[in-house]
């Protein structure tokens, strides 16, 4: 059974298990590894997508519910918002071992589409899901302030 | 230290250091930034060594050869280099190392990056490897140029003469590799430091990382490979006696299955299909030894040991001595099992073929590494290529080598390339955990107000008697002391005893390792000791570290900058000295919350020359956010043998919106380089437990904090 969706604004098929996790057919079908698997049980956001341009946590969605739909990894990310959060992250030097990040972006993307000027108490509730190890939560939160500024 | 990096780059070294730069070039097609390199022909190194490679057309390579986990070594240990160099950051390119003897890490006797020691070990090796090599480039132009050495200057990849001559080290690569590498170099002095400690030092993996672009274990992929998910007993150390794989090939996307040593290996097209497969094994284990374990089985094993004598330590002044006119106290500590829960599961690529076998992983430990895959695969130690790629997080977990056997088990007997994934439940399941450890302590406050004996002993499992057992010599293990056997006190009569107890799951290295158990230990019990003596804890402190300036001085600008006040019922201080690095922590916590709340953290540390000072406290606040996690929610226990948790959901991480404030300053020094990446992490459970007890009256002793 084929499930059709589109990947970063291209026309996708994935042959396989419909129940399959967004997460795998991005990661070990069509070689995005943007998206990483941290936990399987949507706990840290480290697989975090744009489903249809809502954050989604890809490891625990199956493929099916793309169907039809627009998937969306931070390589796809307009390239306005992509740009000012890639930017903004560079500028705070961010990432220490970098691996929770691209699903950082992901949700704070998210949020910067919903709010536009978000304030610290609402940037720290928003990114509240996405788990980071090595505590860069206070870089994030500047990079954040610094994109919404710019895309303002 | 031994400086491994001054040699004669001539043929013989060419061969000699073959196997280094064919497992760099090898890496360089995996990891982005060294990939960016173009392929022309002036860009084939025209000078090369285990360090820098220089190609005609000037680009400059630098390898770094210790594993990039989130510590900046990706541009600390560059830098080095390229200080001495004469190069702006700007102007290099990094790979990582492949494993050589080159390689080996001068203060812990392998290629291993760990206790803090990469900056540390690598300080004055590098920088003279850099000078040397900036020495036969100058030394080169002034030949070519047929003028004194000392009328030519080598800055921002080109050497010029005063006549206005100048060639780009490309240019002069081939001609200064035939000259010989000065051994003693002449090194900067700090005041003319172009690179290192500059607050404008960007990290150099930043864009890679921000980009989605950086490999990590998880993203590697080999040709033709498949996706393994294995199944393990749920007892570590348990075998597969028996499996049933019927129902599993029957799974659409299952390849095969294999059996290893110590599970069963499902291969498949993708991660969900091979875990899907692996769920419907059915598997016979013979459950090992440990079937029966719990944590309250190893904790009782851990309180009876605390009448053994154990090793000594330290023995200063005379600890039984009848001091008249003191004040007695005692007390007893616990730490539970700690797993490291990095946010990249356990994994490791194999691809044993031909007699040869290919590791592509997350590793901590490159020659440990390359020892066990050739064991497993079957073949000479010089037949296995290691190559490291970006780590999502180490803490430890990826120095142990259990991952890297099991991958090149599994595609050895698949007879396929392989990339081994573990669950987030593998991995907290299958830890080398943290050990539990007890810790009595009695000492005497003497009629001076000040901690005049104490008598510290700690009961655990040693990891280094199981990782490394010949370092363990009559129960003494080196890294089970400390933050024991570096206690910044004066206190006249000492004695610190260390009893090794067996009972217990396997154990590993985590984050800090010792220091974490010991400190909590110490720091707590200093603080029971300062209100024994009705003082309070800072000035205690402070009277007892007189002849310790570097402790004095990070303590008092802790107390400083945290605004603390003596007598409020709201701060917690700690304050130690780790991995070369003095360190003090103020902790303040919300009053007004309901339960215990921290409001902001205060981090003093005095780590000597700071090569990349923004990523010096990035490295503390990781830390201190990661000791945070740990005393406030995290506790590993097992029952039947089994370890019960098993994700985030149990075994939680700080999150975004409950991370306190926090400020960490860095004390401008002259003193050699201490270590950073796990600096941050012991002092906040004792500062924690201190502010509680001065908060409510109530000591904890006990971790974790479950208030």
């Amino acid at each position: 059974m084929a499930v059709s969706f589109t990947l970063n604004g291209k026309a996708v098929n994935f042959e396989g298990d419909p129940e399959t996790p967004i997460l795998w057919v991005l990661r070990d079908h069509l070689d995005v590894t943007s998206p990483k698997y941290g936990c399987g049980a949507g706990l840290c956001g480290a697989c975090t997508v744009h489903l249809d341009g809502a954050a989604i946590r890809s490891c625990s969605t199956p493929i099916s519910s793309a169907s039809g739909k627009s998937v969306t990894t931070l390589e796809g990310l307009s390239s306005k918002v992509g740009k000012a959060l890639q930017d903004a992250w560079i500028e705070f030097d961010v990432p220490q071992c970098g691996y929770c990040q691209t699903g950082q972006m992901m949700s704070a993307a998210d949020l910067l589409t919903k709010k536009k000027k978000p304030n610290s108490e609402e940037i720290k509730n928003a990114m509240s899901g996405n788990i980071c190890r090595c505590g860069t939560y206070s870089r994030i939160e500047k990079a954040v302030k610094r994109a919404a500024d710019k895309l303002a | 230290m031994k400086n491994h990096s001054v040699k004669n780059p001539g043929r013989r070294q060419f061969i000699q250091q073959g196997t280094a730069l064919t497992a760099t070039l090898v890496v360089g097609m995996h990891l982005p930034l060294a990939s960016e390199a173009a392929t022309s022909s002036g860009d084939k190194p025209a000078l090369a060594n285990a360090w820098i490679r220089i190609s005609p057309n000037n680009q400059i390579t630098l390898i770094c050869s210790r594993s990039e986990m989130g510590q900046d070594v990706y541009t600390s240990l560059p830098a080095l280099l390229a200080e001495e160099l004469n190069l702006p950051l700007a102007m290099i390119q990094v790979e990582m190392a492949g494993v050589a003897p080159i390689y080996v890490n001068a203060m812990l006797g392998g290629q291993i990056t760990g206790g803090s020691t990469s900056v540390r070990e690598a300080f004055d090796k590098l920088r003279t490897a850099g000078a040397a090599t900036r020495t036969v480039l100058v030394q080169a132009a002034a030949n070519r140029w047929n003028v004194s050495v000392d009328q030519c200057k080598a800055m921002n990849g080109k050497v010029t003469h005063a006549s206005g001559k100048s060639a780009t080290y490309g240019e002069l690569a081939a001609d200064a590799a035939k000259l010989s590498l000065p051994e003693k170099p002449a090194l900067k002095s700090p005041a003319n430091f172009m690179v290192i400690g500059k607050e404008a030092m960007r990290r150099l993996d930043t864009p890679v990382k921000v980009k989605g672009k950086a490999v990590y274990g998880i993203d590697v992929k080999i040709p033709g490979m498949a996706i393994a998910s294995l199944a393990q007993c749920p007892v570590i150390g348990g075998t597969p006696t028996s499996f049933d794989a019927t129902e599993t090939l029957k799974v659409s996307g299952v390849i095969k299955v294999v059996q290893i040593s110590d599970g069963i290996a499902v291969l498949a097209k993708d991660f969900y299909a091979a875990r899907k497969g692996r769920d419907t094994l059915k598997i016979v284990w013979a459950e090992g030894s440990n079937a029966n374990l719990s944590n309250t089985f190893v904790r009782k094993s851990l309180e009876e040991g605390l009448s053994q004598k154990g090793a000594t330590i330290k023995a200063v002044g005379n600890v039984n001595a009848d001091l008249a006119g003191g004040k007695i106290i005692s007390a007893q500590y616990f730490l539970p099992y700690l797993a490291h829960s990095t946010m990249e599961p356990v994994n490791c690529s194999a691809d044993v073929s031909n007699g040869k076998c290919r590791i592509i992983g997350p590793i901590q430990f490159q020659q440990g590494g390359q020892a066990v895959a050739a064991a497993a695969a079957g073949v000479k130690p010089e037949d296995v290529t290691i190559e490291t790629t970006f780590l999502g997080g180490g803490f430890g977990r990826k120095l142990e080598l259990d991952f890297i056997r099991q991958a090149a088990e599994i595609s050895k007997a698949a007879k396929m390339p392989v990339k081994m994934l573990w669950t987030k439940e593998d991995d907290i399941t299958h830890d080398f955990y943290r050990p539990m450890s007890i810790h009595k302590i009695d000492g005497v406050v003497g009629s001076n107000g000040q901690l005049v004996t104490m008598k510290a002993k700690m009961v655990s499992q040693s990891v280094t008697a199981r990782a490394f057992p010949g370092f363990v010599k009559d129960g003494f293990d080196p890294f089970m002391v400390e933050g024991s056997n570096n206690l910044t006190y004066d206190i006249p009569n000492l004695e610190v005893t260390n009893v090794i107890s067996d009972a217990g799951i396997r154990v590993g290295y985590w984050r800090s390792v010792s220091n974490a158990l010991n400190a909590f230990a110490v720091e707590s019990f200093v603080d029971e000791a300062a209100k024994a003596a009705n003082k309070d804890p800072v000035t205690f402190r402070l009277s007892a570290l007189k002849k310790q300036p570097r402790a004095e001085a990070v303590l008092k600008l802790a107390v400083q900058k945290s605004g603390y006040q003596a007598g409020s019922k709201k701060f917690g201080v700690a304050q130690m000295e780790s991995y070369d690095t003095y360190s003090a922590c103020i902790l303040e916590l919300d009053t007004a919350a309901s339960n215990t709340k921290v409001k902001k953290i205060t981090f003093v540390s005095d780590c000597g020359i700071v090569v990349h000072p923004d990523q010096a406290r990035a490295q503390l606040t990781g830390g201190i956010l990661y000791g945070l996690s740990a005393a406030l929610a995290n506790e590993i226990t097992i029952k039947n043998g089994r370890v019960q948790q098993d994700n985030f959901n149990n075994y939680p991480s700080i999150r975004h919106n409950q991370v306190p404030e926090i400020e960490v300053h860095l004390i401008s020094s002259q003193e050699k380089p201490g270590g950073l990446g796990e600096v941050g992490v012991p002092l906040v459970a004792p500062a924690l437990a201190n502010a509680i007890a001065v908060a409510t009256g109530n000591r904890i002793r006990e971790l974790p904090i479950k208030v």
